[in-house]
């Protein structure tokens, strides 16, 4: 048989060119789209969400070496481009942290400000007789007990780099303030003076704290150094003074005075010692902070009896009502000034509670059974 | 144009309209337990004033008596407590004698000690309240100092809201809380 084609070489060529065309002409006729597909997968958007600007495509996928690949993808649906595209390949313990990192993309690439979801919270949890201070998500998961004590503590600040927190404790039949490093477990006492030592507010630098000491005879502000030395006073007021709070620039510091016969809340400049009343509206108005842009300050009014968080605007002065709770207090402002944190009651326990900074969307945050207090929002993860 | 579409068992597809939420998860559970079992206790506000006591019968009483007279009930030095109106600091007038009396015991016994522990009642600022218990006590060394207690023998110091005796959620419980203790060294 081979031997005849390869004594007749012209005719091979035309029986293979007959081929080609037979085949060439069957082609055109096949029912291609019938075909199973075999072309590597892929995604094609198509179709509306109503009420939708964006959309996440994402995937999970297991590798062969026990970790897993995560990949995102978020879309703008209207102009049909893609806003964002990442990939980690992380362990399973790392998954939620993933999750916090894509959504800090996600917020961030939406709204053009800073996410918070990497970041971390403090409180203060009380157990029957137990008090702890705790460090979690910041949406209240994988909570860590940092102190235990059985006596009561309170205001928990961190530091502005996230590594302590500084925070009142009555452990030893006073308030003592203490500074405590997250990495190493380590706590010193910050003050410790005749009298009452509260009220802590880390300067922007992390090197000095304003504090509320009671050591000369009235509760009067005073900065600090970190490590417990340097300490000098701010003020000399005839009545009570505390509750101070740092600027974002480190050049004022908003407090709590009831110089003027009722509690009220004031500005220092540091630079001249120049003070100003902030707050006119009402008897008593507590516990400022400030704003991250600096435009501005949250802080708890009470009215008719209820307490609750109110935003002011150092421009207009104009004020804004937040929370309608009955027993609002110790606010605590996410790092991109979007949502402030709480604490409030319910049934007679203590919850955290969310609120926007501008009234609208509200969230309570609590799942424990427990009575927890005085939260603090740490800073932004670098 | 067509649509493929994969089913391969390692791709998990998850879209999701990513409508602005501002913090997932972490549902708050409704709580069971109503409230804090009140407990029915009178604020004992009248009971620690000796009306019409002067200062000159209780200083008597506490060097003529041979047991400790800060122990003896039927002594004004053993009453310890001194009650607040809300968002005040001043002493009471009925309150006066027995601040008096602590502050003639101290100028008598200069190696005694004392701490005045300010507290306030549950509403309000933490940090305020823990100001405006120091103020309360602070106004009690200060009408001290008057009788004769020096700087040195008095401490005083604030448990704001922290420690409040009574854990209730009404007017009695917080008179019963806006309150100073005066407390001996070695107590």
């Amino acid at each position: 048989m081979a031997r005849f084609f390869i004594a007749r070489p012209v005719m091979a060529i035309v029986i293979s060119i007959l081929f080609v065309l037979g085949g060439a002409i069957a082609a055109m006729s096949l029912p291609v789209e019938q075909y199973p597909n075999l072309a590597p997968p892929q995604i094609v958007l198509d179709g509306s969400y109503p009420g939708a600007d964006a959309v996440t495509v994402g995937s999970v996928t297991p590798r062969s070496d026990g970790r897993v690949e995560v990949r995102f993808f978020l879309l703008d649906t209207v102009k049909q481009t893609q806003l964002a595209g990442f990939s980690y390949v992380v362990t399973p313990a790392q998954f939620r942290i993933t999750a916090h990192q894509i959504a800090d993309i996600i917020y961030e690439k939406l709204t053009c400000d800073v996410g918070v979801f990497s970041t971390r919270i403090a409180y203060i949890a009380k157990q029957g007789t137990r008090y702890e201070l705790m460090v979690a998500d910041s949406d209240g998961y994988n909570p860590q007990t940092i102190v235990t004590s059985t006596e009561p503590m309170l205001t928990p600040k961190w530091s502005p780099d996230g590594s302590r927190i500084a925070y009142v404790s009555l452990e030893n039949k006073k308030p003592i303030i203490y500074v405590q490093s997250l990495a190493t477990g380590q706590r010193q006492v910050l003050a410790n003076f005749r009298g009452s030592n509260s009220a802590p507010s880390w300067a922007p630098d992390g090197n000095r704290l304003a504090v509320t000491l009671s050591r000369d005879g009235l509760s009067q502000i005073y900065l600090i150094n970190a490590d417990g030395s340097g300490v000098t006073r701010l003020m000399n007021s005839p009545g009570i003074d505390t509750e101070a709070n740092f600027a974002p620039d480190g050049k004022s510091i908003l407090f709590t005075s009831d110089r003027g016969g009722s509690p009220q809340i004031y500005r220092l400049t540091l630079g001249s010692g120049a003070v100003e009343r902030m707050t006119f509206d009402g008897s008593y108005n507590v516990s400022p902070r400030h704003l991250p842009d600096g435009k501005g300050f949250i802080f708890v009014r009470r009215d008719g009896g209820r307490f609750n968080l109110a935003i002011s605007d150092f421009a207009t002065r104009q004020v804004q009502v937040l929370t309608q709770g009955a027993d609002d207090e110790s606010p605590s402002v996410a790092p991109n000034g979007k949502l402030i944190l709480y604490a409030s009651e319910n049934g007679g326990r203590g919850i955290l509670a969310a609120v926007s900074s501008d009234g609208r969307v509200k969230q309570r945050l609590t799942a424990a059974a427990s009575d927890v207090r005085e939260p603090a929002w740490g800073p932004l993860t670098k | 144009m067509n649509e493929p579409r994969s089913s391969s068992s390692t791709l998990m597809l998850c879209t999701t309209a990513a409508l602005l939420v501002l913090l997932g998860g972490c549902q708050t559970t409704p709580k069971t337990e109503t409230g804090v079992p009140v407990e029915e206790r009178t604020p004992s506000t009248s009971s620690t004033t000796t009306t019409g006591s002067s200062a000159g019968g209780v200083s008597g009483s506490a060097t003529a008596s041979t047991t400790n007279p800060l122990k003896d009930p039927r002594s004004i030095l053993s009453k310890r407590s001194v009650y607040f109106d809300f968002d005040r600091y001043e002493v009471k007038d009925e309150f006066k004698p027995l601040v008096e009396a602590h502050a003639k015991y101290l100028s008598g016994n200069k190696s005694a000690r004392m701490t005045v522990q300010g507290n306030c009642d549950e509403r309000g600022s933490r940090e305020y309240n823990i100001a405006l218990g120091q103020r309360r006590a602070d106004q009690v060394k200060r009408m001290m100092a008057l009788y004769g207690a020096t700087d040195g023998q008095v401490e005083t110091v604030s448990f704001g809201k922290e420690k409040p005796r009574n854990p209730g959620h009404d007017e009695g419980a917080w008179a019963e809380n806006r309150r100073d203790d005066m407390v001996y060294a070695g107590e």
